[in-house]
């Protein structure tokens, strides 16, 4: 094993080697290890390049909160993850990684140029350099930025991975697996009540990670941690999740978990799944997410080697990795001092211990000094040097004096601990500043919670523990699961360290007035003259400092950064902390793939596919579908062949001299029952229904309230007390809704009931010349003579055998039929029609063929003709309003003054001057092809066909006025040229409508 | 996602089951054919829209079908009652604290 800064094997387990590569170089690393820890004990330190200029940065941190060691995993040509936080990412054998963000490579970075062009990139910058021209910015600037500032490379293929989601419900929830979570889970659990137990590690114990002094239960902090969470696990009220994070607080306390499942091995099983989303709802939840350890802000801190002192603690602690032969600590509190205790007691040359404050005391301060540790008190770190590793700071003391140079090749630095808060801050609790400790508390709660540890500011290990045993008990006392005679749960639980507050802001050499690059957010690259300078550029809000400045704006959220940032924009605006405001916590805590939030709803399972009855016939018939809604229809039947113009072109021929059978099934049906089933029709729609005999249809328009069209469809009257409503295929759904609101809310003492039959019946349309006699022998029980049975009738009896209403209805402007029949028969009976129809000569027909017989028929399309603006009376259909009805929904708004005005935009026909032109739908309209840009559009193309039985292309159009202005010529201006068309009546087909009743 | 108490199934059902259906006890006018203009306006287009506790309709979509009525906090989002559709506006003061629950005849408190 050849990895020189493995000092020994920590806990990781020994007997396992496993070999990675970063940047194509071969290292080893044992397992249990994160990509961070292997680099490290490979004396690897150069991760990244930064964002903005492209300085070298190295390791941070050893947790979520890492700013600065992003990475990209390589899996496979499919499973390139970028931007990939090497202090989370667990080492696995055969791991691949590569740097980020640097051209040609990591350690001569092209972009490290953008370094000496700082003060063009200083704060604002993207919204003062590039303003001009506006052209620029697509062409030249956004391109050059994006390439020259960025992350990593976001994989070019789809994710081959899958995901899975599971809801779960329990009495309580804890978030955090430290020695606060799992003691409150011990405390909540023991009495009965169901606990889940979230922590983002591979392995519970948080904090006692590097905690080496803890004695809990009178054993060391870890083992305790272990022992427990095995102990939790056996519990069968218990659910303990590692490798999940708790990444957003939502109402009603539900939560959203994250749960990693194969991110950490060699080889996954297919089959598996890659992340798990958790959706818990919780009685009670207790949050134990503990506290982030700030750096200190100093000219030169982003150098590699310069990391937190409590990560330092635990590469060396839990990995058994020095994070350098010659460590220096700089900090403004006592945790760092342990750093510095447990590296020289493990062999590690300590350089000094540099400290803010002029006269720290404690048992950590005598115990450094005692093992001979130089404590350098009142000293400030102003400066470092080494061009991609630290190699020396300089160091001066803080009230004036001569400062002096100390080589050290890695500097521990803290600045203080901010409670992890963001959980309590998204379930709408009220966060406090504590003028005292400097730092934002849990205040008031909005939400059944509870936070307890080092997230609530509760220093000792002592009190955290006691904290959380209460808590958890009482959580679960409130969620109703504590049974009678359960045990109190007693811990003890000692610790020597306990933290003091430190400083938050920036250290000496760093102050207003130094042209230092003391970084306050690394992956942002904001340094401290930033905040100031967007405060003097006139921010006053945290909100703007933050937009401005993009502080705390990078996929870590500022987690070690935005306490600094406010703090150094308090000083300058003169305010305190609380009055400069904190900016508001949102979920994800960390980065969620979208995978995880997507899970199985992808692909075929996005959304339903729903198919009619006949899909299968026309797929063997070659047809092509399209999607309507959640609908897949046939389009067109292409024979021999044909493309889609000749295929539409003869199924229109066919229709008006034979006969064409389409499926109308996707029809949206509403069975209108009851005593009072006239009277509600006569309110829903605009038309009259009460005099409509039985056996008779009717075209009907359905308005909202403001006098718009909402729908349409021909409605059947079947008996004195039901009506068979159509309704169009995207419509059916909200026209129920719309229906059942009145008949519930509006007009609740109406005798009727609605049931959706869409899917119960099959439709069969037969139109064309020839229908009668295709359906003809299948018919049992009705007369279809034209005497018996006229356009616009419905009769009820047996097609082939089986129970049907049959319509005599047109959408085609020919004689025409719909055969409805229960879905399940709906296939038999189209091949038997389809039988009759060969016959004749008939064909099938698609979706195609329908618009365009439709449109040479003037019949509009509600949601292609209209657009949720037009009235009856502009689409041409005021004849369907029944003049002497005193009520319908609608009736009062198509009185409004605007939906009367002459100008209205009204449906008309166009025709090209061309005929062999066929205009383009959505193409706008003009009375002056000649006049400036912006020309005055008078209207929009809403349908447009070529119509092989027109001979000619035809249209329909919105246009203003339209119905004044036939035979006028109006223009369509395209990109090439301007198309002269003629306005017309809107049929262009059999005029007089005779071919309808045969 | 919220929690919603459907006053007529009497249960708890995610938000997953409702459709939300604007504001409540806007009564469409009996002679609405013959009002003004204004009183169109305030009808039709005028809505509360407040900070605070709001009364809204929804309707229990993929359940039960039903609408029905809810005062609920939009700072919060949480819902300080059910209610069946066509029951009067409540009088909060008299609703309690914040706990969710049902003015149901039969309903508890959930």
């Amino acid at each position: 094993m050849i990895q020189p800064f493995r000092l020994t094997t920590g806990r990781l387990d020994a007997a396992e080697i496993l070999r990675f590569t970063f940047d194509g170089k071969s290292y080893t690393g044992l397992a249990g290890d994160t990509l961070a820890s292997a680099l490290l004990a490979n004396g690897v330190h150069l991760v990244g390049r930064s964002f903005k200029y492209h300085r070298p940065r190295g390791i941070l941190s050893a947790g979520a909160e890492e700013p600065n060691a992003l990475v990209g995993i390589h899996r496979d040509a499919a499973r390139k993850t970028p931007n990939v936080r090497a202090t989370v990412q667990e080492l696995y054998d055969g791991l691949a990684a590569v740097s980020q963000n640097r051209w040609p490579s990591l350690g001569f970075d092209v972009g490290g140029l953008n370094n000496l062009g700082a003060p063009f990139f200083s704060a604002g910058f993207y919204y003062k350099t590039f303003m001009w021209p506006r052209t620029a910015w697509e062409r030249l600037y956004e391109p050059i930025i994006r390439r020259a500032a960025g992350l990593g490379t976001a994989p070019d293929r789809p994710d081959p991975d899958h995901y899975s989601n599971r809801f779960a419900h329990c009495d309580v929830l804890v978030v955090g697996g430290g020695a606060a979570g799992l003691a409150a889970a011990l405390a909540a659990s023991e009495t009965g009540a169901r606990v889940i137990l979230a922590d983002e590690q591979a392995v519970p114990g948080g904090g006692l990670r590097f905690e080496t002094g803890a004695v809990i239960d009178g054993k060391p902090g870890w083992e305790w941690a272990q022992e427990t969470a095995a102990k939790l696990a056996a519990r069968d009220n218990v659910r303990l999740l590692t490798r999940t994070t708790g990444f957003g607080y939502y109402a009603q306390n539900m939560l959203g978990l994250v749960e990693r499942l194969t991110d950490h091995l060699s080889a996954p099983d297919v089959d598996q799944p890659r992340e798990r989303l958790w959706q818990v709802r919780a009685k009670r939840v207790v949050l134990a997410t503990g506290a982030i350890e700030r750096h200190m802000v100093f000219p030169g801190n982003d150098r590699p080697g310069i990391m937190l002192a409590s990560a330092a603690r635990a590469y060396l602690n839990h990995f058994g990795v020095a994070v350098g032969s010659k460590v220096a600590v700089y900090t403004a509190d006592d945790s760092a001092y342990a750093t510095a205790v447990d590296l020289k007691k493990r062999g590690v040359e300590v350089a000094a211990v540099i400290d803010l404050r002029p006269t720290p005391r404690g048992p950590h301060v005598e115990e450094s000094r005692e093992l001979g540790i130089e404590v350098l008190a009142g000293h400030a770190v102003v400066g470092t040097t080494g061009r991609l590793r630290v190699r020396r700071i300089e160091v001066a003391p803080v009230y004036g004096g001569a400062s002096r140079q100390i080589e050290a090749d890695a500097l521990a630095t803290s600045s203080g601990w901010t409670p992890a808060v963001h959980l309590f801050s998204q379930s709408r609790g009220k966060l406090a500043f504590d003028e005292e400790t400097r730092r934002f508390l849990p205040g008031q709660y909005v939400q059944d919670a509870l936070s307890v540890g080092a997230c609530n500011g509760t220093a000792s290990l002592t009190d955290a523990v006691e904290e959380a045993l209460r808590a958890g008990a009482k959580a679960a006392k409130e969620a109703g699961a504590a049974k009678g005679r359960s045990k109190t749960v007693k811990l003890d639980a000692r610790s020597p360290e306990a933290w003091s507050a430190g400083m938050a802001g920036a250290a000496p050499g760093a102050e207003a007035g130094k042209k230092a690059m003391a970084f306050v957010d690394f992956q942002n690259d904001v340094t401290a003259k930033d905040i100031r300078q967007a405060v003097q550029e006139g921010m006053r809000s945290i909100e703007h400092v933050k937009r401005f400045t993009t502080a705390g704006m990078a996929t870590d959220q500022g987690k070690t950064s935005n306490l600094h940032a406010l703090t150094i924009a308090s000083e300058m605006l003169g305010k305190p902390v609380p009055k400069v405001g904190l900016t508001t916590f949102r979920p994800p805590y960390t980065p969620v793939t979208f995978g995880a939030l997507v899970g199985h709803s992808r692909g075929a399972l996005f959304e339903p596919t729903r198919r009619t009855p006949t899909h299968a016939w026309a797929e063997a018939q070659g047809a092509v579908f399209e999607d309507v809604g959640q609908w897949k229809r046939a389009w067109y039947f292409p024979q021999g062949g044909e493309d889609m113009h000749a295929a539409v072109a003869r199924e229109c021929l066919t229709v008006r001299h034979s006969a064409g059978i389409f499926d109308a099934s996707t029809l949206g049906k509403i069975e209108i029952v009851g005593p009072d089933a006239a009277r509600f029709m006569e309110l829903m729609y605009t038309n009259p229904w009460q005099k409509l005999g039985i056996g008779r249809c009717r075209y009907g328009i359905m308005l909202r309230e403001d006098g718009f069209i909402y729908d349409d469809g021909v409605v059947g009257r079947l008996a004195e007390d039901r009506f068979h409503v159509t309704t169009t295929t995207g419509g059916a759904p909200r026209v129920l809704h719309h229906m059942e609101d009145y008949l519930q809310t509006e007009f609740p003492d109406l005798k009727v009931w609605l049931t959706s039959t869409s899917e119960q019946w099959a439709t069969i349309a037969v139109q064309g010349p020839k229908s009668r006699d295709i359906i003809a022998p299948l018919v049992e029980g009705i007369d279809l003579s034209d005497e018996a049975m006229p356009h616009m009738s419905v009769r009820e009896g047996r097609v082939c055998g089986v129970p049907a209403r049959l319509f005599r209805i047109s959408f085609t402007g020919e004689r025409g039929f719909e055969i409805n029949v229960p879905a399940d028969y709906g296939l038999s009976v189209w091949e038997a029609v389809w039988a009759e129809g060969q016959k004749h000569g008939a064909c099938a027909y698609g979706t195609e063929t329908m618009h365009v017989l439709r449109a040479e028929k003037g019949f509009i399309i509600v949601g292609q003709d209209t657009d949720g603006t037009v009235t009856p009376d502009d689409a041409g259909l005021a004849w369907a309003i029944g003049r002497k009805k005193t009520d319908f929904v609608g009736i009062r708004g198509l009185e409004r003054p605007d939906l009367k005005a002459p100008e209205r935009r009204q449906l008309v026909g166009l025709k090209t001057s061309d005929p062999k032109t066929v205009l383009e739908e959505g193409a706008q309209i003009v009375a002056d092809p000649n006049q400036p840009v912006p020309m005055k559009m008078i209207g929009f193309v809403t349908s447009s066909y070529w119509s092989e039985n027109c001979g000619r292309s035809i249209a329909l159009a919105l246009v203003e006025g339209g119905r004044e202005r036939m035979g006028e010529r109006l223009y369509v201006p395209m990109p090439e040229d301007a198309i002269e068309v003629e306005v017309v009546p809107m049929v262009f087909f059999d005029e007089k409508g005779e071919r309808t009743n045969g | 996602m919220l929690l919603i108490h459907c006053p007529y199934c009497e249960e708890e059902r995610p938000e997953l089951e409702f459709r939300h259906a604007g504001e409540a006890h806007i009564a469409r006018p009996e002679n609405i054919a013959e009002i003004s203009d204004e009183e169109f306006q305030r009808y039709f287009f005028i809505r509360a829209n407040p900070k605070g506790v709001t009364f809204e309709r929804w309707r229990h979509m993929h359940g039960c079908g039903r609408f029905f009525n809810a005062a609920r906090d939009t700072v919060s989002d949480r819902f300080l009652m059910t209610y069946m559709a066509g029951e009067p506006k409540p009088d909060l003061g008299k609703a309690g604290g914040g706990a969710v629950r049902s003015a149901s005849r039969k309903g508890t408190p959930a």
